[in-house]
């Protein structure tokens, strides 16, 4: 028995990992609205960096909405609410505050979706986007950035040939490794995965869990799943929620075999969900 | 007891089943009736176009650089109406397009839902105004205030009604376009907020890319609009044939030229009276290419998203 | 215990943050600058509308006196007025509504709940978007070669009518397809369970649902029709007309009299017409006058559609 889980409650726990890895992100508080109705509920929870944090539960548990705060996603709904903190360290600022740009926020987080969606427009300039909008101009910097982020999502060897092609020509899983170079591509502090396997074939998705796999160690991930092996295979942390609580978040290894709450087992057992 | 059931039933049955075959066959009628009437404009304009021909040669038609049919010496060539219609539907589209498209972006990726849900009736309401009226405003008001800026400016002009047929035609692109943009998945403009783009850098990179073809047909139904468009023209242009490029010289249209012959006593199967046909046919033909080209590239950008 | 106070390693330099801030301000500045010209624009739009009304009250408001309406055309400006094309625009309207509407709304059912999926109902569709986009001045023409001279109708009310009835086919179509769209299937599957025919489910379930749908349609029809001049012209409505058709009704029987269809007539946009295309302020006056009567009629008309299909939508209970 690990003396570091004796807390109940499900802020905060202590992770399994020898040294003390630092917080890269801290949740205080976080209520969520959309319009009148509560989404998220008094959530707080660290992120680590460097490490992959799987939110997993039942659909409309909030994990997605709760995923979407990080970057800010919501802002582009009318009538969207947040209260609370997410703390970005190391400059320590408060990234849902309304003082604080979206665009900044999205600037050093991004994001990978449900569905690939590359845009209409060829390989390249796909992974160019985020570098371009900056205002990056310089050819040989596009070039060498576009190359790490495709090498980055293991689709470079595949495409090195062909990168004038239109995105939206690639396979599925090509499609959403593209997108997740795309992702890599502006060196973000942490990627936001929602879901990215649930469009795809079977061998698709184990070919994204293996980069999931890679990425950690190097960039902070965070990562919704509706698949519990899923998150039992990637991530290094995992957070239950349920109704937009967080019901208990610890590693992952630890939630899975000694779940410490009687909903996160039943979940985990299928009796719901 | 069955038998006397069915037998009940039986004539209600077979009386309602003629009753229904005779409400369909109406019903068939009236929508067979848009095709009949598309066969009706066809073959009128085809029949007097006919007679028109066999009295001025095609070749003549088509090169011939006089439109003098009131003339003792009459020549007709349908070139000058051409150059007056793309004249003013050019005028139109050099108005058009850049308002069209701002406010097609504004309304689609940056009005708030308010603004939106306030200027769009405004923008129907100026759908609705009888073109009549335009050319009072072409003549009597625009004009005259293009005469600050262009002293010798003629009272009739092309330039005048060009403006006011583009500003007329600026509700019907920018809904178009903005169909277009919003067809556009919102998939894509999310990938593009989540790369730290702008909402200005997203609409210019991603959703115009996207609904390009969209928006060009939406500039084609603009010209078929532009190039149809008649009492605008008729009123504040002037009526007179003129083979110019300067919009700033009166010209008549060829939808200006039929209403000039209309008001005018031509005897029915004169070749005053044919001439009209043969510029309607024109007419019809360049209107219906541009709104083929535009249900083309639509139906190329419905296949896309 | 839990690790709540935040880290104090600070990796990435102060400065690439203010870096990224300067990089964002800079783009948001086009944000606004684009969304400025966007709003100037739009309003483009309604400055022209206004302007338009403003120009027309200020020319002609001092010509709208009553007698203006109960005058015929005149030589003299100052006695001139509208009343043979108000009446004409009525006579007008009458017919290209008696035909137009029931004909325009049978084609749209038929499309919507009959139709089926063949090359007949294909060619039909098609042939109902190009009658959308052909020109009003080619219905003109055909109406000038077809009614006036093939059926002899002449230059009357009856070919007026008709031909407007023509033109504003498409616009009907199209909204009674899309209120008979937009009634959900369970509705129509909940007539048929109990044994109603096509025609009763239509009659009785569909027609009346999708009414403030077609109506709207209608209304936006009829406005059009009001104001078009073009295709008038071309069969030959007259300028100048001092007497009124036969009216409609008589004291004898059988009460109605249809002599007014082979009427000459003259119409309200083409009174403005003429007027505007003489030279001479005291006509010009006379056509703003009339031009604010259009313009108050057909705003009017589309306003109330544009309420009317606004107040559909917030109504959506399906």
């Amino acid at each position: 028995m690990q003396p570091s889980i004796a807390i109940a409650a499900p802020a905060a726990p202590r992770p399994v990992a020898a040294a003390d890895p630092k917080v890269k992100s801290s949740i205080r508080n976080l209520n969520f609205y959309y319009g009148h109705l509560q989404a998220l509920k008094n959530i707080t929870m660290d992120i680590y960096e460097h490490a992959v944090t799987a939110l997993i539960g039942p659909s409309g548990c909030g994990k997605s909405t709760l995923l979407r705060c990080f970057n800010r996603m919501h802002d582009l709904t009318p009538h969207t609410r947040y209260e609370g903190e997410i703390r970005l360290y190391p400059d320590d600022v408060n990234i849902v505050s309304p003082d604080v740009d979206p665009i900044e926020v999205r600037m050093r987080i991004s994001m990978v979706f449900q569905k690939p969606n590359p845009f209409p427009k060829s390989i390249y300039e796909n992974v160019a986007y985020g570098l371009r909008v900056r205002g990056i101009k310089s050819r040989s910097e596009l070039d060498g950035r576009v190359e790490a982020a495709l090498r980055g999502a293991a689709l470079w060897e595949e495409v090195k040939d062909r990168l004038d092609e239109p995105g939206t020509a690639l396979s599925g899983g090509q499609q959403q490794r593209l997108c997740i170079a795309r992702a890599l591509a502006t060196d973000p502090e942490i990627i936001l995965f929602d879901e990215p396997t649930s469009a795809l074939d079977p061998i698709a998705t184990a070919s994204i869990e293996d980069l999931i796999i890679s990425m950690s160690g190097n960039v902070t991930v965070v990562i919704v799943t509706h698949n519990m092996q899923q998150a039992a295979r990637v991530s290094n942390y995992t957070a239950f929620m349920y109704l937009g609580e967080l019901v208990e978040y610890g590693p992952t290894n630890e939630l899975f075999t000694r779940p410490r709450q009687q909903r996160t087992s039943d979940y985990l057992t299928g009796r719901f969900g | 007891m069955a038998s006397t059931t069915r037998s009940l039933i039986r004539p209600r049955v077979h009386h309602r089943d003629l009753r229904e075959r005779i409400v369909e066959a109406i019903l068939f009628t009236c929508a067979a009736s848009a095709v009949a009437i598309t066969t009706a404009i066809v073959v009128v304009l085809l029949v007097e176009s006919a007679g028109f021909f066999e009295r001025v040669s095609i070749v003549d038609f088509l090169t011939d650089t006089m439109w003098t049919p009131l003339f003792a010496e009459a020549r007709y060539g349908i070139l000058p109406l051409l150059c007056g219609t793309v004249l003013a539907a050019g005028v139109a589209l050099i108005v058009a397009v850049p308002l069209g498209l701002m406010v097609a972006l504004y309304l689609s990726e940056f009005a708030p839902v308010k603004v939106r849900e306030t200027i769009k009736p405004f923008l129907e309401l100026l759908e609705g105004v009888p073109t009549v009226v335009y050319g009072y405003f072409a003549l009597l008001f625009v004009t005259p205030l293009l005469r600050n800026f262009i002293p010798d400016l003629p009272g009739f002009n092309v330039l005048s009604p060009g403006i006011v047929i583009g500003i007329m035609i600026v509700p019907y692109v920018a809904s178009v376009s903005e169909d277009a943009m919003r067809a556009v998945p919102n998939s894509l403009r999310e990938a593009s907020y989540a790369c730290g783009a702008t909402r200005l850098q997203t609409t210019l990179r991603v959703v115009v890319p996207a609904a390009t073809s969209g928006i060009v047909a939406a500039f084609m139904l603009g010209i078929a609009r532009a190039t149809g468009e008649t009492m605008v023209v008729a009123i504040a242009a002037g009526q007179q044939p003129n083979l110019t490029l300067d919009p700033r010289e009166p010209a008549a249209t060829i939808t200006a030229y039929i209403v000039q012959v209309a008001l005018g006593d031509l005897p029915h199967g004169s070749i005053g009276y044919q001439s009209i046909f043969a510029a309607g046919l024109v007419l019809l033909v360049i209107t219906l290419l541009f709104n083929v080209l535009a249900h083309l590239l639509r139906m190329r950008f419905r296949e896309a998203y | 215990m839990a690790s709540l106070s935040p880290p104090v390693t600070v990796t990435r330099a102060a400065a690439g943050i203010d870096e990224l801030r300067l990089n964002v301000a800079r783009r948001r500045r086009w944000d606004i600058v684009f969304a400025a010209v966007g709003l100037l624009a739009t309003s483009v739009g309604v400055i022209t509308l206004l302007a338009l009304f403003v120009d027309l009250l200020l020319d002609g408001y001092h010509r709208l006196t009553p007698e203006f309406f109960l005058s015929y055309p005149s030589r003299r400006a100052d006695q001139a007025g509208i009343l043979s094309a108000w009446v004409g625009t009525c006579l007008v309207m009458l017919v290209t509504a008696a035909v137009g509407v029931p004909l325009s709304v049978c084609a749209g059912v038929y499309l919507e709940e009959y139709a089926p999926r063949n090359w007949v109902t294909a060619l039909i569709e098609i042939n109902v978007s190009n009658l959308a986009a052909v020109p009003s001045i080619v219905y003109g023409l055909l109406a000038l070669g077809l009614f006036v001279y093939a059926l002899n109708f002449g230059q009357s009310i009856l070919s007026a009518g008709l031909t407007l009835a023509l033109m504003i086919m498409p616009i009907i179509v199209v909204a009674t397809r899309e209120a008979i769209r937009a009634i959900p299937h369970t509705i129509r599957e909940a007539a048929y369970a109990v044994g109603a025919t096509r025609w009763q489910v239509t009659r009785d379930h569909v027609l009346p649902y999708a009414i403030p749908g077609i109506a709207t349609g209608v209304i936006i029809g009829l406005a059009r029709a009001i104001g078009e001049t073009a295709p008038l012209v071309t069969i030959g409505a007259l300028t100048f007309i001092a007497y009124l058709p036969d009216p409609p009704f008589t004291s004898t029987p059988p009460f109605v009299s249809f002599d007014w269809l082979w009427s000459g007539f003259t119409v309200l946009p083409i009174q403005m017409f003429n007027w505007v295309s003489r030279p001479g302020t005291a006509f010009h006056a006379n056509a703003a006058a009339a031009g604010i009567v259009i313009v108050v009629l057909t705003l009017v008309m589309n306003g109330f559609a544009i309420w009317l299909r606004y107040r559909l939508r917030q109504r959506i209970t399906w």
